[in-house]
């Protein structure tokens, strides 16, 4: 089985949250804005972790950042866009390979079963 | 605010080891079986997604409470080689009937010899969906995408809390 989440697009952002700490942090500010010790709180790595893949995530518009006082608090990005095309090539990458795992797997059942049609 | 630019289609591809005409039925037959249950439009926690295999054929999700919430329309049915289904969802995370504001997702199956099949997927139209004036009311609020995205993520992210 092989499986290519963004086949043909080449568009950076669709392979951003292919990383799983980063679509945890994606998932998080989903939820509302937080700054970057706000995200290191509710993840198993360092501040400076947290900061590296924020800005891969900003690099590739899914967030944004603004000064509030003396922090930095980050949010989704707006305008939405590249965020839902991530937020869907993400659900269409798990789908289809979960497709695939049962299409596969019970292979076995189903051809003991009469097939209907033919090519 | 540019909402009548296109927004690029999303594309999935993936190769299976069973013949066409396997490969189709099991993605509609059994949609619900292979369907990830975290990704769900309903309060309730999903039971069960439903393709009905006809033209005008309902898909939607029935909740775990007996509830159902619709996804979206059939709007093409060509076994084993073909489907082109609407998902039209608005701002407020419901299913918006309007066909204006639906995008389509087109699934091709074609054969690559008799036990193998390429399963190519394309969301488009996706412009409608952020194009919706409740859409662009609230896309920056939280009944828009970031609502969708908080949505999901309550169902979601409860590991890394």
């Amino acid at each position: 089985m092989e499986t290519y989440g963004a086949a043909g697009s080449g568009d950076a952002p669709l392979s951003l949250l292919g990383d799983p700490t980063r679509r945890a942090i994606f998932e998080l500010l989903a939820r509302r804005p937080r700054s970057v010790g706000e995200l290191a709180q509710q993840l198993p790595i360092s501040r400076p972790a947290v900061s590296q893949h924020l800005r891969v995530l900003k690099d590739g518009g899914l967030v944004v950042s603004r000064a509030e006082g003396t922090r930095r608090v980050y949010r989704l990005n707006p305008d939405g866009v590249a965020g839902l095309r991530a937020w869907l090539d993400r659900v269409w990458s798990e789908s289809l390979t979960s497709f695939a795992k049962l299409a596969e797997q019970n292979q076995d059942v189903d051809q003991k079963a009469p097939e209907q049609e033919q090519p | 605010m540019s909402t009548a630019a296109t927004i690029p289609a999303v594309h999935g591809t993936v190769t299976v080891a069973v013949p066409v005409e396997r490969a189709f039925r099991v993605f509609t037959d059994s949609f619900g079986s292979w369907w990830p249950s975290e990704y769900h439009l309903g309060a309730a926690e999903l039971a069960d997604a439903i393709l009905e295999p006809r033209v005008g054929g309902r898909w939607y999700e029935r909740g775990a409470d007996g509830s159902e919430c619709d996804w979206g329309r059939v709007l093409v049915w060509e076994p084993p080689h073909r489907l082109v289904v609407t998902w039209q969802i608005n701002g407020e995370w419901q299913y918006d009937p309007d066909p204006d504001r639906a995008s389509e997702i087109e699934i091709r199956f074609t054969a690559d010899g008799p036990e193998r099949t390429v399963v190519e997927l394309e969301h488009r139209k996706l412009e409608r969906l952020v194009g919706g004036q409740a859409m662009r009311d609230s896309i920056s609020g939280a009944g828009g995408w970031g609502g969708v995205l908080a949505r999901y993520a309550e169902a979601t992210t409860s590991k890394v809390e």
